[in-house]
């Protein structure tokens, strides 16, 4: 590959500070270098087969000009008459057929190079769905999602009001970025919970699908820190364009800071093993700080706890757990001693399985249940820190009956849930876009209808509509379902349980 | 039915004392044109509903154009633009480029061959009057509820699967269009295979002739491709089958290699016609033989050929073994040794021979270094590792602009341009025809060129609103798109004046380089030509 960067560079000179000046990129013209051994590789085929393209291109339309400034009627010029000759027809077969073999043989080796993603130093589990990325890192525990951010969410709405150019990174932003170290082999194995997406960072090397049913997986190793932008490439529905994606690359140690952070390593996973039965509260705390790492970050999840007090022993355990929420959600929502019962003993088994035994934990007293949350939790963490899908069903049952959510608190967040996923297409008023499809809350069928329908529908989607069942906690759904039958001017009065979810999920 | 003596068929058929007009009233006249078992009837219903469908498209991609203009979303719902994008392709490949080709190719295969009409005449009729209701039931979809095939004109599942009540009208809306490709296809197969004067050989065809032999054939191979993959989205969604689900066992990138094992030689099948426009443009202005015909017909069938072994390369990024990767690689890099050829053979058509630069030569030489270029950035995206970083970027979107715009439709309109003295009789007015061409021919990069830097820069299609680096690129590409539209409208009126007849006479040769038996009759040639098989002159032929 060495003769490649040879190459490359050589290109480089010739297209000047042009291909180079990324500072500001509005008039960027050519490829960037990226950051990794092999975009350089990459960027170098590039550049070789541009300058091939070149040479031919100066030879053919070199031929064509001559011809067409001097062989001309107008100049007098008499055609000849020959119309073969097997000499020159020969070579011009020939010779670009070396040409492409000389190019392959490259190509071939760096295709190679990329499509080998064996020894890997860690692995991010990466979900897409409409529109959003979760990032699971199977060997530390943690385990969030990745959305557009607030501001530019606002500003991209039709008639929004905003010039773009005043948003930073405008639809290049995310509320948690994924995090990774520098000279760190990272595999990434890609995966869709709905319809087909595919994850694209330029500078970190291509784009691979993401595609459900199928678990597809590449690497990159970067050479520099740095925060590298990019977004969704295949089209996936009416928010394609708003599903971005951020990868900071930092030094080990400030990695290492940030896992600490997200409270997701394997020690929390030990604590919780030998975690003893204890009163309800405390035994839901415990269950969080270990529990809840596979969602922490989880933007929504911040703002929906409410403040339990928590005794101070496990005080410190809670703040593990609430500090990665924050990562996660607003400063201003974000709160140290969130966890509530609710939540706590949240079952992070994203398996079926793994949540019916919470389930019927739930039944029973509230050691039994943190026993079933913790062994569906070690198991979680041997096979990948996977889910947090059913996150709000086994917390949910265990407060179940010790406290109802009042209809305010529901009110006030299913507002927010509804600004930040049903607002876009059924609109802040609730009155919908009929015409592209996206029917009106306000006085729907399904929003006065049976609760039961309502709930199914955002638990299972429906046409354009994701289902919301893998990204929502019951809370969450809850809260949504209560807010829209009672925003808009419906008034049905309903209002939802968290239990009601998690029944019907 | 298969007895038929076609002389008798003939003979019922068509109108001895030439065709109905206007003057003759109405009812009559539109009898005429819904009836016609015409060749050149048909050709001109083929032209005029292709320019139709340009225009609609044309229109859907100036909302696309005019959201892009500027960063955030000014004009149309996120939903709404990808119902754009879809029927923008949609309408384009199977309402305006297609039928543009068969049009061309009811007008002329007939008169370049010696024949009297196309073999299936109600056939004929039939194929063209089936192309009107798939594309009011295409585009009636924007009226349903749901909206629009949404899914870009691909249509992968599971995104397809999330299509509204439109889904069923997209599936038989192609079916029918497929039905009528294929109907054109045979009719034309069968046509060249037995209906050529007695003296004109195989090899001896004039190469507008060949091409449209070669897309005939992969016509036929791939229409029912498609209708299988889009009749399987039918019954994933209606009928409990999951062809395409995984859930149920299915598999959503089956259906990415079906599709694309109709959609690769689709591709050529839009270019290769273009080709033999071109190759038949170009020495008539250059006063000169096609350079290498018979090499012209062997590049074209290798290029069908490799057509169908290139597929996968459409969807690299799908996570294929590493193997298929490079196989499908190589051969697709191969493809450039016999395309190279052809631009090889042009050049040298042009080398020392003594050109004029009327219109149609204006656009044949347009095509030859527009689509070299679209040629050259799929010699890149042809590299595995490199499409990577292009693949569903903005850097695709630029070429197969350059092979679909200033390639096809360059040609479509040089093909216009060359024989419509020959169809109307009179010339159509020069000057706005050079107007015409150098309008587009700067406009067309202005818009096209800028989207090879947005797709390098990282930008991906399919959005309706981008990061505000991508601005200045996408203000430019707008404003070329709406100018290039615009200029049109000089053709359109060209057009329109050649169709009333006002204009200088045309004489039966027209071009002084022109070479074929359709230079041998009147212009405008007559309803009926060649009901007798001409003895052709050896100078007529290639």
């Amino acid at each position: 590959m060495k003769k490649i960067s040879m190459l490359s560079r050589w290109g480089l000179g010739a297209l000047g500070a042009l291909a180079m000046a990324p500072a500001h990129a509005e008039w960027t013209l050519n490829m960037g270098r990226g950051v990794t051994d092999l975009t350089d590789d990459v960027f170098g085929l590039h550049m070789l087969i541009f300058w091939i393209c070149v040479v031919i291109g100066i030879g053919v339309f070199g031929a064509m000009l001559y011809s067409v400034i001097v062989h001309r009627k107008a100049r007098g010029f008499e055609a000849a008459h020959f119309h073969e000759s097997t000499v020159v027809e020969i070579a011009w077969t020939v010779v670009p057929f070396i040409i492409l073999i000389a190019v392959a043989i490259p190509a071939a080796g760096t295709l190679l190079q990329i499509e080998d993603s064996s020894d890997p130093d860690m692995t991010i589990r990466v979900t897409g769905y409409q529109w959003l990325w979760e990032y699971d890192y199977v060997d530390e525990d943690v385990s969030f999602f990745s959305r557009i951010d607030r501001e530019s969410d606002r500003a991209r709405q039709l008639g929004s009001g905003i010039d773009p150019a005043g948003v930073e990174h405008y639809l290049r932003n995310v509320d948690n970025p994924m995090v990774v170290p520098v000279d760190t082999r990272v595999r990434l194995l890609l995966t869709s919970g709905d319809v087909i997406h595919s994850w694209w960072v330029p500078e970190l090397g291509g784009k691979k699908d993401a595609i459900p049913g199928y678990i597809n997986d590449m690497w990159f190793e970067a050479n520099e820190t740095g925060t590298y932008r990019g977004q969704c490439a295949e089209l996936c529905g009416r928010g394609h364009a708003f599903m971005p994606i951020v990868v900071k690359v930092v030094s080990q140690s400030e990695y290492d800071e940030w896992v600490a952070e997200q409270g997701g390593d394997a020690g929390s996973e030990g604590e919780l093993a030998t975690g003893q039965p204890s009163p309800d509260e405390a035994s839901a705390d415990e269950a969080t700080s270990s529990e809840e790492s596979p969602t922490a970050g989880n933007a929504t999840e911040g703002r929906t706890e409410d403040d339990s007090e928590d005794q101070p022993e496990e005080a410190e355990e809670s703040m593990v757990g609430s500090g990665e929420e924050d990562e996660g959600s607003e400063p201003a929502t974000g709160d140290e001693q969130d966890s509530d019962a609710d939540e706590a003993s949240d079952d992070s088994g994203s398996d079926d399985g793994g949540s019916e035994e919470s389930d019927s934990a739930d039944q029973d007293a509230g050691g039994d249940s943190e026993e079933a949350a913790a062994s569906s939790g070690s198991d979680n963490g041997s096979n990948g820190g996977s889910g947090d899908e059913d996150e709000g069903s086994g917390g949910d049952a265990a407060g179940d009956g010790s406290d109802e959510v009042s209809k305010d608190e529901l009110m006030s967040e299913g507002e927010t849930v509804y600004a930040d996923l049903c607002a876009a297409c059924h609109q802040p008023d609730g009155s919908g876009m009929p015409s592209a499809g996206f029917p009106a809350l306000k006085d729907g069928a399904i929003t006065t209808g049976p609760v039961e329908a309502h709930v199914a529908q955002v638990l299972d989607g429906k046409g354009a509509m994701p289902p919301y069942k893998g990204s929502l906690s019951d809370r969450e759904i809850a809260a949504v379902v209560t807010y829209e039958r009672n925003s808009f001017g419906n008034s049905t009065g309903d209002v939802i349980q968290p239990s009601q979810v998690a029944e019907q999920r | 039915m298969s007895t038929v003596n076609p002389t008798d068929t003939h003979h019922h058929d068509d109108h001895h004392h030439g065709p109905v007009t206007l003057a003759d009233g109405v009812w009559p006249w539109m009898k005429r044109w819904i009836g016609t078992t015409n060749h050149k009837d048909l050709g001109t219903l083929y032209l005029i509903f292709s320019f139709t469908m340009l225009f609609i498209g044309g229109l859907m991609s100036l909302v696309i154009r005019a959201e892009l203009f500027a960063p955030g979303i000014q004009f149309v719902d996120p939903a709404f633009y990808n119902e754009m994008i879809t029927l923008h392709a949609l309408v384009m490949i199977f309402g305006g480029v297609m039928p543009a080709f068969v049009g061309l190719a009811n007008w002329m295969v007939p008169m370049m061959i010696g024949c009297s009409d196309l073999a299936l005449p109600r056939v004929n009729n039939w194929g063209f009057w089936i192309l009107p209701f798939a594309f009011t039931m295409l585009l009636g979809t924007l009226l349903v509820p749901g909206g629009a095939p949404a899914s870009g004109w691909t249509m992968y599942p599971p995104l397809v699967m999330q299509t509204g009540a439109a889904l069923p009208l997209m599936v038989f809306a192609l079916h029918l269009a497929g039905i009528s490709s294929i109907t054109g296809a045979i009719n034309i197969v069968v046509t060249i295979l037995n209906m050529r004067a007695p003296d004109m050989p195989l090899l001896k065809m004039p190469l507008f002739v060949w091409t449209w032999l070669i897309t005939a054939y992969l016509l036929i191979a791939v229409m029912p491709v498609l209708a299988g993959a889009v009749t399987m989205i039918l019954t994933d969604h209606f009928f409990g089958t999951t062809f395409f689900d995984a859930a149920g066992g299915g598999d959503p990138v089956l259906f990415q290699h079906i599709f694309w094992f109709f959609g690769h030689p689709e591709v050529y099948i839009m270019i290769l016609p273009a080709f033999g426009i071109v190759s038949t443009i170009i020495p008539a202005f250059a006063r000169k033989p096609l350079f290498g015909h018979d090499s012209m017909v062997y590049a074209v069938a290798s290029i069908a050929f490799l057509s169908f072994i290139v597929w996968a390369h459409h969807m690299f990024t799908v996570g294929m073994p590493v193997s298929a990767e490079l196989f499908f690689m190589f051969a697709t890099m191969l493809i450039a040794v016999p395309t190279g050829v052809k631009v090889f053979n042009w050049v040298a058509t042009m080398w020392r021979g003594s050109m004029t630069f009327e219109t149609p030569m204006l656009f044949a030489l347009g095509f030859v270094v527009l689509f070299t270029i679209g040629g050259f950035s799929g010699l890149m995206l042809a590299l595995t590792p490199v499409d990577f970083q292009y693949h569903d970027s903005y850097f695709v979107v630029a070429h197969f602009h350059y092979v679909l715009v200033p390639g096809a439709i360059f040609s479509i309109i040089a093909a216009i341009y060359y024989w419509i003295p020959k169809w109307t009789g009179v010339m159509y007015n020069e000057k706005l025809g050079q107007f015409h061409f150098w309008w587009s021919a700067v406009w067309i990069n202005v818009l096209f060129f800028p989207q090879h830097f947005l797709g390098l820069a990282g930008m991906p299609r399919r959005i309706p609103d981008y990061a505000v680096q991508f601005t200045d690129f996408n203000m430019v590409s707008s404003v070329g798109a709406f100018m290039f539209f615009i200029g049109q409208f000089v053709f359109i009126y060209n057009m329109i004046m050649c169709m009333r007849g006002s204009g200088t006479k045309a004489t039966g040769r027209v071009w002084e380089g022109a070479r074929g038996l359709e230079w041998t009759v009147a212009s405008p040639a007559p309803y009926h030509t060649f009901e007798t098989p001409p003895k052709i002159d050896p100078r007529e032929m290639a």
